[in-house]
């Protein structure tokens, strides 16, 4: 009996060892910030995004921050006349905000796609849809990640 | 490692003229981050696969830039417009300027 009450105890201090841990490595890195994810999306896409036209789709948790599945699509006819130029994704709270930036072309067909990101902890995704007349649309989604991905 | 790496497509194979058709890549490829450790403690460079160029019949389809928060094994799905029959191209180029391509014909009736 005593025996497995101090397995339990072991393994609770294990955790608040990891947890310790965690928390050096965290402060190691210089993370990404809403701040450094609005100047690195603002660096690509000039003007301001208005919400709308984007969708985020993306799990609301992800227990394993390592490959959290994402799909964002806009709204655009894809014509020679009007279509999605760019489309740039951040996350706010990994070291660096930068997470994949897509080019499309009118042969795209269909402003959509499919991709799988690194989640460090608990954090924001931002989507920035570029048109080709300049005009900028945003959405974001805010993802719980229980085991981050940052692979410290 | 680098003989690991290996694209894989989903393409279909047939189309009706001016369809948007799914087409779903992978590439086998650890993605090195920049920030991981090794068992020595000793940080382990960046490697990541940081561009996705695809092209129709040569003609720009769309193009990826990857960053190291792109998730190991890159998967990326998208969609593209046939009007006529032809030749999917796509090429994955790495940190050290390494590439890989692959090819997919649609057969559009």
């Amino acid at each position: 009996m005593t025996g497995f009450a101090t397995a339990a105890f072991t393994t609770l201090g294990r955790r608040s060892a990891l947890m310790a841990i965690a928390g050096v490595v965290a402060a190691r890195h210089a993370w990404a910030t809403p701040d450094a994810t609005r100047d690195w999306l603002a660096s690509l896409a000039k003007g301001t995004p208005t919400a709308g036209k984007v969708t985020l789709k993306a799990p609301e948790i992800a227990e394993n921050g390592n490959a959290v599945p994402v799909t964002v699509s806009v709204e655009s006819e894809m014509s020679e006349k009007s279509y999605v130029k760019a489309l740039y994704v951040a996350a706010d709270g990994n070291p660096a905000p930068g997470v994949i930036t897509w080019e499309f072309t009118p042969l795209s067909g269909k402003a959509e796609v499919s991709f799988r990101t690194r989640l460090a902890q608990t954090q924001k995704l931002v989507a920035v849809a570029e048109m080709n007349d300049g005009s900028l649309y945003m959405a974001s989604h805010e993802i719980k990640v229980t085991i981050g991905g940052c692979g410290g | 490692m680098s003989d690991d790496i290996k694209p894989r497509l989903r393409v279909p194979a047939t189309a009706k003229k001016g369809e948007v058709v799914e087409v779903k890549t992978l590439i086998t490829h650890p993605m090195e981050n920049g920030q991981r450790k090794d068992a020595d403690g000793k940080l382990v460079p960046r490697l990541i696969v940081n561009a996705l160029k695809v092209t129709y019949n040569d003609r720009p389809v769309l193009n990826a830039k990857l960053e190291p928060a792109v998730a190991a094994n890159p998967y990326l799905s998208f969609f593209v417009k046939v009007e006529e029959s032809g030749t999917l191209k796509f090429t994955w180029t790495d940190d050290q300027s390494q590439s890989w391509t692959a090819e997919s014909k649609i057969d559009v009736s």
